[in-house]
């Protein structure tokens, strides 16, 4: 077995919208031979402005040299490597999950007990909306994958520096 | 008034002091040549893009001011892009404009058709596409500045048939606005004096400085600093230059100079990285030519590096005390540092060490075994470099001849070696020297070149010849392709599968049929004369060495081992 120093790393990243910069910074992770677990990109509240959030995994110099390489790219104005401050991470999933007579009401107390909501309703299935950090969307999945799930789109991580206080 | 797109492209142009373009013309182009005419810059007309490219880098790193190169869409576009990763790797300012089909039928495959901002995005810069004239101006303005300034490095601008062809009101923006571009030019004073402290303790230390050194232009400092603390000085082959290799008018080598480290590397200098206590890195990148096996790699030093590039540090070796800014403003500081406060009883501390490296060099110099029967490569670089003049330019291809160059030719002053040292680009250097001899038409230039390497790029004879650019090519022919040769013989059982060159043309008339001076020598004793010659003639010039077929480029560090492990001979 081969021993790594390997670890996830979260890392947000504000660029200027304009065409191709997601394709510089997906190109930059899988030219240089690095890992991209998920990504998400959205506008931000300021106008020409996107906020990436990358989830990637390597050693400390392989992190280092992310967000290096991501800070000589010219259309990326910040980078936050949240491996050395504290930050809040969610994720959201649509999980669509068979729910027949006997499991149903099994899927609803799941549902409950994680503050999921149930979004599409069908005579066989369930659609569920999960929002939570990464621990809780793996319960949720394990549990729900016993009952038996159809379908699942995943949304990635979005993260952000907790304030100080 | 309102502008052509073309018309707004030279009034750009004219604004950044552009005086040449290396081009080459197509359909997505022809409004841009149309307006050429109307216009003061020249013109050189290149017969494949990729020479356009590569004119256009021999004449940044000749001149240090930023090269352009204009290409159609495509064909003339894609041709490039081993001229772009060049200059990528060493670090040169160049702007490549391309064309590109109309905007409504980007994405159709249209004729001439391909995302060269795509294609070119690892090893560019930064690459723009302009879809509007109205962005056209500050695009240029932004390519221009993000090329020159920080780590320098291609831009390349693709221009829509139709976005040339609109109109718009010229104004060309005075400043530039880029949030995310801010290279850190001035070296933090808390780094700085870190580095001094190991400095001044350091009993055996070594400067390694690298292609930021001609970069920053700051030779002049690193020299003045070496002295300073009188620390030896290695250069990589893109720093050769930066410090000179011998003093008095070149009657000895310098005291402090070590020659280049690494896989071809001097005896003394690869001892002298090994053995260090600090080794100050200038603008270097510890390329893995240079540091051969890197776990064992400096294995007593504290390693301070300087780079304007935070990448580069700690990439691929781990550094102590890591400064990120420009190599003068460092250099500045430490100058002033150590005047400020001289290192005391220097002379005393620092014999043991000096003597240690003399005796390295003494031990294993670089060195052939000269023959009175056939012609030696190394001696014919000894003898450019002893007729060329200290103002001479050399550029080089890739192979044998580029070491024993590096090696042999003692290089004094900056921006005289033009070499693909990163990609290690054959075909470089012929049109590299026609691109250095269009920013210094009265200097002698010269291109080392390999039988192979000139057949990569020679349809550019033709451009010099019709623009009368009077480079000078020498050819150090084996009739091999030496160095895959060598690897063959040293690592592969001599099995010189493709590695042979048999079969070339008689370059002689080959020079000839171009309208060019061809001339050979093909023994020891007709070397000086042909180069004197070919020197003295104001016309392009081949020459044709035919050399020893055989011959090793010594010492070599076997890949992947230490590079105190060097095979001498």
């Amino acid at each position: 077995m081969i021993v790594t120093n390997d670890k996830r790393y979260t890392i947000g990243v504000l660029v200027q919208n304009v065409p191709g910069v997601l394709a510089r910074i997906v190109g930059l992770f899988s030219g240089r031979g690095y890992n991209i677990e998920t990504v998400t990109a959205a506008e931000t509240n300021e106008e020409g402005f996107t906020r990436i959030t990358l989830v990637t995994t390597g050693d400390e110099r392989v992190l280092a040299q992310i967000v290096k390489q991501l800070n000589k790219l010219v259309n990326v104005i910040k980078v936050f490597d949240f491996s050395e401050t504290e930050f809040i991470d969610r994720e959201m999933a649509l999980i669509k999950v068979r729910a027949e007579e006997q499991t149903r009401a099994e899927v609803l107390r799941i549902v409950d007990i994680f503050r999921a909501k149930v979004v599409d309703v069908s005579p066989h299935f369930y659609t569920l909306e999960v929002t939570g950090n990464e621990g809780k969307l793996s319960a949720i999945i394990e549990l729900l994958d016993q009952i038996g799930i159809a379908e699942m789109a995943r949304t990635g991580k979005a993260a952000l520096a907790r304030s100080k206080k | 008034m309102k502008l052509k797109g073309a018309q707004i492209f030279f009034e750009c142009l004219k604004k950044e002091g552009v005086e040449v373009v290396f081009g080459f013309p197509g359909g997505a182009v022809l409004d841009i040549y149309h307006e050429m005419a109307e216009h003061d810059i020249r013109h050189i007309l290149v017969r494949h893009e990729q020479g356009a490219a590569h004119m256009a880098d021999g004449y940044a790193r000749a001149s240090g001011r930023v090269g352009v190169c204009l290409v159609t869409s495509g064909p003339g576009a894609t041709n490039t892009v081993t001229g772009i990763a060049t200059a990528y790797m060493d670090s040169v300012p160049m702007v490549i404009f391309t064309g590109q089909v109309p905007t409504p039928l980007i994405g159709d495959d249209a004729f001439q058709e391909v995302d060269i901002v795509g294609i070119t995005r690892p090893c560019t810069k930064h690459s723009y596409l302009v879809r509007d004239v109205n962005d056209l101006a500050r695009v240029i303005k932004e390519a221009f500045y993000l090329a020159r300034t920080g780590r320098p490095g291609p831009v390349l601008v693709d221009l829509p048939k139709d976005v040339i062809q609109a109109e718009a009101d010229f104004k060309y923006p005075k400043k530039v606005d880029l949030p995310g571009y801010r290279p850190t030019v001035e070296a933090h004073a808390g780094q700085i004096k870190k580095a001094c402290q190991l400095i001044a303790k350091a009993k055996s230390p070594v400067i390694f400085a690298g292609g930021g050194i001609i970069t920053s232009e700051s030779s002049e400092e690193l020299t003045r600093f070496a002295r300073l603390i009188q620390a030896p000085v290695t250069c990589s082959l893109l720093g050769l230059g930066g410090y000179p290799a011998t003093a008095e008018g070149g009657k000895r080598p310098d005291p402090l100079w070590l020659g280049m480290p690494g896989m071809h590397g001097t005896y003394q200098a690869n001892m002298a990285l090994s053995h260090a206590d600090a080794i100050l890195a200038v603008g270097a990148r510890f390329d893995d030519r240079v540091t051969g096996k890197i776990s064992t790699f400096a294995p007593k030093a504290w390693i301070i590096h300087v780079d304007i590039d935070p990448t580069s540090i700690s990439k691929n070796v781990e550094v102590d005390v890591p400064i990120v800014g420009d190599c003068k403003n460092a250099l500045q500081q430490f100058i002033e540092v150590f005047e400020k406060e001289p290192i005391p009883r220097l002379t005393e501390i620092r014999a043991p060490w000096l003597g240690q490296i003399s005796e390295w060099a003494n031990d294993h110099p670089l060195t052939y075994t000269p023959s009175q029967e056939m012609i030696k490569p190394q001696y014919v670089i000894e003898k450019i470099h002893e007729l060329a003049g200290e103002r001479a330019i050399i550029t080089t291809e890739v192979g044998q001849h580029q070491m024993w160059t590096a090696q042999f030719y003692k290089f004094d002053r900056p921006r005289t070696l033009l070499t693909s040292g990163g990609l290690g680009t054959m075909g470089y250097g012929f049109p590299a020297a026609i691109g250095a001899q269009v920013a210094f038409p009265d200097r002698l230039v010269i291109d080392v070149a390999g039988d192979g390497s000139i057949q990569m790029n020679i349809q550019e004879l033709c451009t010099a010849v019709c623009n009368k650019i009077p480079v000078k090519v020498v050819i150090i022919n084996n009739t091999y392709l030496g160095l895959p040769r060598q690897w063959q013989e040293l690592f592969y059982e001599k099995n010189y599968m493709g590695s042979c060159m048999e079969g070339s043309p008689d370059f002689v008339k080959l020079a000839e049929a171009y309208g060019a001076v061809g001339l050979r020598a093909e023994r020891p004793e007709q070397v000086e004369e042909v180069l004197r010659k070919g020197f003295s003639i104001d016309a392009p010039v081949f020459m044709d060495f035919m050399v020893a077929a055989e011959e090793n480029v010594y010492p070599i560090v076997p890949p992947g081992k230490s590079i105190t492990d060097m095979l001498l001979t």
